[in-house]
Parts: structure tokens; C-alpha cells; sequence
């Protein structure tokens, strides 16, 4: 069996993980547009603070590839998918034959039209470690830096860099930082703490126009900058699938075993869509837990085994200086909401389930919810008061916590 | 402070550079003796409500507590102890019976411990047990006196229905209320293992241990609780209780508070009722009676259990044996005056009863006079405290042992004498869930099983010393004997030589 | 492999686990209890296994060392594997994002005083025998079974 991988981030070494829990003998080529070892690109901010170098921000240890006998071909761009031929196109104008495919293409930075951009020196986006080292070489303690966009990558990006530079304003269209993750009192309130750091915020506004080192915004404000970052969202790679004919939505639309709607190609990652349990429809997820467990279910599957990704839902943990902010699920139904400076509670339920739940600050056994979603625990089978105090396995019946802890009652597989 | 104040009888003492406030001795503690000062930011402790029951101590992780013996004391004399003098001021005060638990305390002579066993040298060899077969598996019950043959002259087996001990040691008495559910579950789940014998004492027998039956004995006493057909079919044998060594002549009462759940429904008695032995059988007034009730409880079980009666060690004990020989039971149980013991008036535990060795020995002495020897089989109980015991009460004239207050050592019981009071930090002598989930029949049966197993070890180990190889044989051979510091009558009674002779 | 058994039925709600845990992974050398008193004197523990308690119900809660991790899959770092059956984390990758705090469905992954997180390894580290609560358990509320099944 020839399984060939196209992308080298975290679906990519799910897949590879996948496969060889099923497979140890078939060959596996990766085809990576990056030069790098797999490296986990979420850490890049974590990079610019500090907190981790790029031996540590290593996804896999350095023989990973070894071990599971990968071929890797690094610095290399697959130009096209060719599904009757069963191969892929290569840039260098090669071409590699493949039994199983699985297309993990990732999601580029969309950067939108600005009139003048091209004037500016030091533009930026955030989102490989080639962007997060060239970000840096820029940054001197006196950068005044604009991070146009107020969603994850942008904050990530501005708790990475504040200490090394003079000032940061972030600007956004709408009038609520990480709309993606909070709802307007989460909001606030990392708002503020971002604030109290010393990060700006210009909300409801946007670049209209860029002048040299000057942005002249909407609102008819003229602020001068060193630096520019653009993370106002992101885009899936999803033209090699759609060129060879297969299904794409806002993503490369994929079965619950992750594969696509074409023969033999799998798909994982940003660039897919999966199928989301907390509104019934598939969206794209676009968070590396979820892509490395698409990849997974994709490898064993694409080696003959049987694994189904049936329980994808929204969800993220994030934190700025400290403070924890961690959500899950969708944002419907009856709320209740406990707010205490800087801990905030919000839980959403109706019909028997939690539908989702924000937490900021007190983040501790957050899990405990994620599961309640993810497993659509009935809330009658539970002491949901309980519940609602903190996570907390108390909150099951005693044969449910005696399931949980007395691992001999539990199935093979159970997560 | 007034003229009830007390001082407490021990005092904790606390090493301060060990103490972490992990705070387990205070959650340990059913009597609420420790307490964590948040202010202060350290454990103190009341001696006041201290019982002494070891239980935070044993289960401290830095080992940062001791109980020591206070060193405040009353201006004592021979005379005036200040035990006694508490009592009266306890007395004084509250115009009560002063209750106790557990065995009598009082510095009456432990014969036991006056006598010593015999070892063989060159001219009778000894045994290795680790070489040579050693039988520890014991019988009870009545023996034929002679052998009878049908008409074709082929052997009737005439042999009474008989207990078979894997080791001559059983656990006596002990009812579900008095002691908890997990503790019986460990006294049955280990009697099955080891091939012994366990007793439901007269709190009737959990419908959950009808499964240990095989090793079960089931008791009949005075408030004949928790009887009925099926209970007495669901052991190997019946016990009738007259009397207890702890407290002879006294009946039971078990407070309402305790006859709770399963409690009551095992007893067959309404829920907060008290459970009130009678001090009698109130249809037992002589042997004839006795004979009755013996021969009722056979019919009901149709001839197939061994009946044994149970009397406390009283003065005229060889006489009232005597009798109970010839009544139709099987097994006769003596019963100390160190038995142990749920609650008790303190003055009938510390005055009444004798020395079960002085019993033994002359109940054994009365019916081999009399020549009913083989009527019955003598189990004794009340003090025995080791394997040494074991084989100096068989070489008296026992053919087994009771042992209640060393299994409930083994179940982690400290002696701390406060059973009554029904807030046994060891989870044993109480009915509070909380409680009682603290023994875990797992490691109590398992303890159990240990203690007895070592106890036969050590008993093959000293019969193989006297060149005895089985139970059978040391059985009344009070020539492997010898007294120390026994007078003439002591001797005579014990029917030992003194050492030397 | 061996596994952690709970069993809320023997479970005394002492906190002797908690504290054997603290003491495993103080980094103190030795295992007597004066060891313990040295390395746990005037400290508040962060135990990596936790008692829950509501009334007369108590239970320990640590790592379950699942099968299909959630939280080795979830983690961005990399820092999380599972080696012969044992969730390790390596504290040098990890940045605390929280993500494997989200995953858990046991709330078994915690901060540890130094920042990163922190979880059971069952000792391995420590003794390289039983884990220490489990050791300590006076009850056998805690027991470290064979349960067969998988190594890897």
C-alpha cells in the first residue's frame, strides 16, 4: 500500500499515526510545501515570547519520520491532484503515484485588499514560523505595531510580541475582540485585561488606506506604525481537491471517516470541513486538536481500519498573560452566567444537553463540560446543579462515576 | 471547670516539626478530637473526648502523634485508685450504672500466663512440621461409646452430626448490630477460607452471609432475635446462649438508635425499638428445660446440626456443665471472665465470672469423672490471646478455642474500650456508614486469615516440640504442663504439676 | 497493563493520597514519613490526584491513562505521549495553553506551581513501583490492578 500525505502539520502526523496503528508496512510520502520537522504552528506566538524555541516547538521528536519509515519530501508543492492516474503533480514536474491520499493543504492568511499596502515597509501576517521569524527580525523595542484583526492569531500574536516593542494598537471591524470564541461579556473582559497590559484597541474600524508608514483609517484617524500584522482571518486550501473535481464548500467537504468526495482522497485539517454534532452540520474547525484527530480517523480508515470522526464540536483553550479563557460548543439556548471579576461563567443548555460553555479565568477540570457536549449526555442523567457550581465527575450517578473510575467497566474504546 | 471536671486519661502530644495540617487525623476522628486552627495555621487537639483508640496516630503520614498517659494525678493510695475515684465522681454525678466495654480489665491472676509447655529431649523425639505430617484438623461434637453393628454385621455409623475444624480455633459471638456489617462480612468471608467457624451472636444472620453458611454458626439467645427456620438451617451448627463471661447473669440491650435499616430487619424487630436480651431464657429454668429447646432446635433442623450451649465461667460451673452434657448437646462453650464484650455494667465486668482456666479445667475433670466426656466437645473463650494459649487450653481439656477479641484486633481494634459509645474510628463497633466503610472486608478477611494461620504454624511448631503430632493427641495431656507461682490449690484445680516436678 | 482502580465504596475521603502524591513529586529524596514532614512542612500540595466530596460520597480523582487520549491528541505541543500504557507530559514542551485541561473528560490535567501542567505518571519517575497514593491508600479505596489489555 502507497499512501502519500500532502501537508506536514498536525493532520498530516495524525494520519501518519493513524496508518501505522493499522499498517506498519506500507510506505508513507509526505509532501511538504515547508522545510521545517514538523513543527506546531500555534506555538509560533509562544515562540516570539519566549516560551518555547524552535527545538521544543518540534510537533514530534526529531527521528519521528524514522520510526514510523516516512519519506518526506521537504520544499516541495504538490501543483495538482490527478484522481483517474491516481498521482500527484509536483512543482519540481514530478509526479508521485499514490494507493491512499490524504490532502492536509492547511488554511493561508487572507489578507484583504488595502489601498497603499504595498507602500509600507514590514507587512506581516501570522501564521507559519516563517512569518513569526520575519515578524521578528523586524521588531526593535522602539516598533509601534498595527494588528489589524482582534480574532485569536491577532492577540496571540500581540501577547507574543508587547514586550519587545514600544506600543501595539489593534484594529477591528467589529466592535468585540475573539467574536469567534466569546460572547460580548467574555469580551469585555479580556478586553480589558489586554488593556491593562498596554495593548490598544480601535474597534468597529479598519484600515482604508495605507500611506508609507501611515494608516489612515476609517473612522479618518492617522496612526503612524513600524510594523503592520495582518490577521483578519483565514482561508482553506481547498483548489487542489476542487481542481480534480471534488466537493468544497468553505472547506474540502469530508465523510465522518474523513474522506472526500473523491476515490481514495482523504482530507484532514483546515483545509476540510467536519462534520460539527453541536449544530448538526459540518463547518470547518479549524484548531489543531481537531485536525490531528481528522488525520487520524483519515490514516486509519485510508489502511483498512474503521474509525469515524462523529464527534467534532467547536472548541478552544487560550490565554493571555495568564489568564484562561477556555470554550467549547455553540452558544444557544438558556444561558446561566456567573461573573466575578475576572472569572466568568457562562453555560448553555436546553433540550436535555449542554450545548456549549465559556469559561475565563477559574478554567480548572473545563473538560468535564467539553465531555458533556462532545458525549450529548443527557443533563436528566446528571446532577446538572452540581454542574453548574464546577466541573465535577460528583455530578454523575454513582454507576456512571463507578464506569468512569473502575476502568474494568469500561469498553475497549471508550474515550 | 466544676466538680464534675475529670481530667482526661491521655493526652495527645503533637510533634509540631512533623505536623503538615494534611488535617487526616481530624477527618479520622468520629470523637472530634482534632481541630485545624486557620488562624493560627496548626492542628490542636481535646484531650477531653480522646478515647485512645490509636486511630489518627496509626494513620498520621509524618508519624507526628503520639497519646501518652497523663501525668496528672489524684493523691493515690493502694486503696484509693484513681480509676475508682473517677467512678464515683462520674457516679456522683450522674446517679447511673457506669457501662464499660470490651473484657474485664482488673488485675486478676491470667493463668495463662502461670503456665508453661513441655518440650521433648532425646528420649522422646521431637517433630519438625516442616518434615512430618502434622494434623491440626479438629472435630466437635458427641462421640459414640460404643460401636454398633445391623444384623449382618456390618458397622451403623451411630456418630452424631460433628463441626470439622480445619484448626481448633473458631470466632465467637459477635452480633451484626453490635459489630458492623463489613466486620462480619470479613469474619464469614475468613471462617470460609480457613475452614473454620464464625458466630452470628444473637443479632440474627444478614440475608447477604447466607452464602457462608457452611461456616456459619447460628446463635439462639434469650431476646431470640433474628430466628426462624431458615436462619437456623443456614448454618453448620446452633448455638444457644446462656451466658456470656463478660457479663454473666446479665442480659443484652442493644439502644434503639442502633436498630436501624438492616440492622432491624436482620433482627426482625421495629426500627428504634430497643433489642433487650432477658437476662434468662425465660423458658429455661433447669436442665429439663434446657433439654427442650436442645431437642426443639434439632427437630427443627432434622437431626443434621450440632447444638452447642453456651454458659458463662461462674462458680459451679463443672456442675452446670455436668448437666448440660446430659441435656443432648453436642458442644458445650465456657466463656471467661476477660471475654470481650459491646457494652456492659463496669461493676459485672470487674466482679463477676472466674478465670476461664480454673473453669476449663474442672468442667474437663467433672465429666471424665463422670464418664459423659464423650458427650460432648468443651470449647473455651474469653482471653485467648495467642497460639501458646491455644495449646495450653487443648492441653487442659479443650477441644477447641473461641476467639473474638484478637480477630478484632486483627480488624485493626485498639482496645480503647469504647465500643458503646458506637463511634469506632476503626469502622468495627458501630453502625455509622461513614464508619463503617473504614474496614474493608478485603484487607480485614485477609488479616484475619493471616492471624489464624499463624497461630497454626506456631501451634504445629509447640506440638511438634512435645513430640505431639495432632490436636487428638494433646487433648487433655495436662502432663505437657507445668505451673509457676501456683499454689497447692491452684495446681490442684488446674491438675498441672508445678514446674520443677 | 496495570491501572488505577477507584472505588468510591472504600474511599474514606482522608486526603492520604493527595499528600503521598505531593510528597512523590516534591522532589525529596527518601520515602519514610520524617522525609514526608521535611518536604511537605508548611507547604500548601498540589496533588495531581484530587478527592471530590459532597456529603458521604468521596472519591480520588487522577489520570485514567485512556486508551484513545483526548488529551494526547489534543496537545499543540507535542508534550503529552503515552509510553507502555503511561501518559507522560514533558514539562520542557509544554507552554500551558490549557488545551488537554479542555479535552479531559476526567479534569485530571492541572497548572503546576511552576506554570506548566501537571498530571499522574504513576509514579513512574518517582519509585518505579506502585504509585505512592496507591501505596498510602489506608483503605484500598486506590489499587494499581493488571488488567490486561494493551502495553503500548
Amino acid at each position: 500500500m502507497k499512501y502519500v500525505i500532502i501537508g506536514n502539520s498536525a493532520a498530516a502526523i495524525g494520519c501518519i499515526e493513524g496508518i501505522r496503528s493499522v499498517d506498519s508496512q506500507g510506505s508513507i510520502t509526505v509532501i511538504s510545501k515547508e522545510t521545517q520537522h514538523t513543527y506546531s504552528r500555534p506555538l509560533i506566538s509562544y515562540l516570539l515570547l519566549g516560551k518555547t524555541d524552535s527545538e521544543r516547538m518540534k510537533y514530534r521528536s526529531d527521528n519521528f519520520y524514522e520510526e514510523n519509515n516516512c519519506t518526506v519530501m521537504f520544499g516541495t508543492e504538490v501543483t495538482k491532484i490527478s484522481p483517474d492516474k491516481k498521482e500527484v503533480l509536483l512543482d519540481n514536474g514530478k509526479s508521485v503515484k499514490y494507493d491512499k491520499l490524504l490532502v492536509a493543504t492547511g488554511s493561508n492568511p487572507f489578507v484583504p485588499p488595502i489601498e497603499g499596502v504595498s507602500t509600507a515597509k514590514s507587512v506581516h501576517t501570522f501564521m507559519s514560523l516563517d512569518d513569526a521569524l520575519a515578524l521578528e527580525k523586524d521588531l526593535t523595542p522602539d516598533s509601534r505595531v498595527i494588528i489589524l484583526g482582534g480574532g485569536l492569531i491577532g492577540l496571540k500574536c500581540a501577547e507574543g510580541i508587547l514586550k519587545s516593542v514600544k506600543k501595539i494598537t489593534v484594529i477591528d471591524m467589529a466592535d468585540r475582540i475573539l467574536p469567534s470564541i466569546l460572547d460580548s461579556e467574555g469580551s469585555s473582559i479580556i478586553q480589558k485585561h489586554l488593556e491593562s497590559k498596554g495593548i490598544e484597541f480601535l474597534l468597529g474600524n479598519s484600515i482604508s488606506k495605507v500611506d508609507g508608514q501611515r494608516a489612515i483609517l476609517k473612522s479618518g484617524d492617522i496612526i503612524e506604525f513600524d510594523s503592520l500584522v495582518i490577521a483578519v482571518g483565514v482561508r482553506a486550501n481547498t483548489a487542489l481537491v476542487a481542481e480534480a473535481g471534488g466537493t468544497v464548500n468553505r472547506g474540502i467537504y469530508t465523510d465522518l471517516s474523513c474522506k472526500t468526495s473523491l476515490h481514495d482522497i482523504y482530507s484532514a485539517g483546515d483545509c476540510s470541513e467536519s462534520y460539527d454534532i453541536t449544530i448538526g452540520q459540518p463547518r470547518v474547525l479549524a484548531l489543531l486538536p481537531n485536525a490531528y484527530m481528522q488525520g487520524e480517523v483519515a490514516g486509519v480508515n485510508m489502511a483498512g481500519g474503521d474509525m469515524l470522526y462523529d464527534h467534532a464540536i467547536p472548541m478552544n483553550a487560550i490565554g493571555f498573560f495568564g489568564l484562561h479563557v477556555i470554550s467549547a460548543g455553540s452558544y444557544e439556548g438558556e444561558c446561566y452566567t456567573v461573573a466575578e471579576g475576572n472569572n466568568y461563567k457562562k453555560l448553555f443548555y436546553n433540550d436535555n444537553n449542554l450545548f456549549g460553555y465559556i469559561l475565563i479565568g477559574e478554567v480548572a477540570r473545563a473538560g468535564i463540560y467539553t465531555a458533556l457536549i462532545r458525549e450529548k449526555t443527557p443533563l436528566d442523567s446528571i446532577d446538572f446543579e452540581l454542574i453548574k457550581d464546577k466541573p465535577q465527575l460528583m455530578a454523575f450517578t454513582k454507576k456512571d462515576r463507578a464506569a468512569l473510575l473502575i476502568k474494568e467497566a469500561l469498553p475497549d474504546n471508550w474515550q | 471547670m466544676s466538680i464534675d471536671f475529670i481530667y482526661p486519661e491521655y493526652e495527645i502530644a503533637r510533634n509540631k516539626d512533623r505536623c503538615i495540617n494534611c488535617r487526616v487525623c481530624e477527618k479520622q476522628c468520629a470523637n472530634e478530637v482534632h481541630k485545624y486552627h486557620a488562624d493560627l495555621k496548626m492542628m490542636q487537639a481535646d484531650d477531653l473526648k480522646c478515647v485512645n483508640c490509636q486511630r489518627c496516630v496509626s494513620l498520621c503520614p509524618t508519624r507526628a502523634l503520639k497519646i501518652v498517659k497523663t501525668d496528672n494525678t489524684y493523691k493515690e493510695n493502694a486503696h484509693w485508685k484513681g480509676r475508682t475515684m473517677s467512678e464515683i465522681y462520674l457516679q456522683a454525678g450522674s446517679g447511673g450504672v457506669l457501662l464499660s466495654s470490651m473484657g474485664n480489665p482488673v488485675d486478676y491472676p491470667i493463668y495463662w500466663d502461670k503456665i508453661l509447655i513441655n518440650a521433648s529431649q532425646v528420649t522422646n523425639p521431637s517433630i519438625d512440621p516442616l518434615r512430618e505430617p502434622m494434623e491440626t484438623r479438629t472435630f466437635l461434637g458427641q462421640r459414640p461409646n460404643k460401636i454398633e453393628r445391623d444384623k449382618d454385621g456390618n458397622i451403623v455409623n451411630n456418630m452424631a452430626p460433628q463441626l470439622e475444624l480445619s484448626t481448633p480455633i473458631m470466632f465467637s459471638a459477635m452480633s451484626y448490630g453490635s459489630i458492623s456489617y463489613n466486620a462480619h462480612e470479613s469474619l464469614a468471608r475468613a471462617a470460609t477460607e480457613l475452614g473454620i467457624y464464625y458466630n452470628t451472636g444473637e443479632g440474627g444472620l444478614h440475608e447477604d452471609f447466607y452464602k457462608y453458611g457452611a461456616n456459619t454458626i447460628v446463635q439462639v439467645a434469650s431476646g431470640r432475635f433474628g430466628v426462624h427456620k431458615d436462619y437456623l438451617n443456614a448454618g453448620a451448627a446452633v448455638e444457644i446462649k446462656m451466658g456470656q463471661g463478660a457479663k454473666p447473669g446479665i442480659g443484652g440491650h442493644l439502644p434503639g438508635a442502633k436498630i436501624v435499616g438492616d440492622v432491624s430487619r436482620t433482627r426482625m424487630i421495629p426500627e428504634g425499638s430497643d433489642a433487650i436480651s432477658p437476662a434468662p431464657h425465660h423458658d429455661i429454668y433447669s436442665i429439663e428445660d434446657l433439654h427442650q429447646l436442645v431437642m426443639s432446635l434439632k427437630e427443627a433442623t432434622n437431626y443434621t446440626k450440632p447444638v452447642i450451649v453456651k454458659i458463662a465461667a461462674v462458680h459451679n460451673v463443672a456442675a452446670i456443665a455436668s448437666g448440660i452434657a446430659r441435656s443432648g448437646a453436642d458442644i458445650i462453650s465456657l466463656d471467661g471472665f476477660r471475654g470481650g464484650t459491646g457494652a456492659a455494667p463496669t461493676r459485672i465486668r470487674d466482679n463477676v465470672g472466674i478465670p476461664i482456666e480454673l473453669a476449663l479445667a474442672s468442667v474437663d475433670k467433672r465429666l471424665r469423672d463422670e464418664g459423659i466426656r464423650n458427650n460432648v466437645s468443651l470449647v473455651v473463650g474469653g482471653s485467648v490471646r495467642s497460639s501458646a494459649d491455644v495449646v495450653k487450653a487443648i492441653a487442659l481439656g479443650a477441644d477447641a478455642v473461641y476467639v473474638a477479641t484478637s480477630a478484632l484486633l486483627a480488624l485493626g481494634c485498639h482496645l480503647c474500650r469504647s465500643c458503646h459509645g458506637g463511634k469506632c474510628n476503626w469502622g468495627i463497633a458501630t453502625q455509622r456508614a461513614d464508619l463503617v466503610k473504614r474496614l474493608n472486608p478485603e484487607i480485614g478477611y485477609k488479616r484475619l486469615v493471616n492471624l489464624v494461620e499463624a497461630w497454626t504454624h506456631e501451634i504445629k511448631e509447640m506440638m511438634g516440640g512435645m513430640g505431639i503430632n495432632s490436636i487428638e493427641a494433646l487433648k487433655g495431656n495436662r502432663l505437657m504442663l507445668r505451673g509457676v507461682g501456683l499454689n497447692e490449690k491452684e495446681l490442684e484445680i488446674l491438675g498441672i504439676y508445678h514446674a520443677g516436678q | 497493563m496495570k491501572r488505577i482502580i477507584v472505588n468510591e465504596k472504600w474511599c474514606l475521603g482522608c486526603r492520604l493520597c493527595e499528600y503521598n502524591c505531593a510528597f512523590a513529586n516534591s522532589g525529596s529524596i527518601g520515602t519514610t514519613p520524617l522525609d514526608m514532614a521535611k518536604a511537605l512542612k508548611d507547604i500548601v500540595i498540589n496533588p495531581r490526584i484530587k478527592i471530590e466530596e459532597k456529603d458521604d460520597i468521596c472519591f480520588a480523582v487522577s489520570c485514567r491513562h485512556c486508551k484513545e487520549p483526548l488529551c494526547v491528541k489534543s496537545c499543540i505541543t507535542g508534550a503529552l505521549t503515552r509510553v507502555d500504557g503511561v501518559i507522560r507530559i514533558n514539562k520542557e514542551k509544554c507552554v500551558e495553553c490549557h488545551t488537554c485541561v479542555l479535552v479531559c473528560p476526567y479534569g485530571a490535567i492541572m497548572p503546576s506551581d511552576e506554570g506548566v501542567m501537571q498530571k499522574c505518571e504513576l509514579c513512574v519517575q518517582n519509585t518505579g513501583g506502585e504509585p505512592f497514593c496507591v501505596k498510602g491508600c489506608p483503605n484500598k479505596a486506590i489499587e494499581f490492578k493488571e488488567l490486561g489489555g494493551d502495553s503500548v
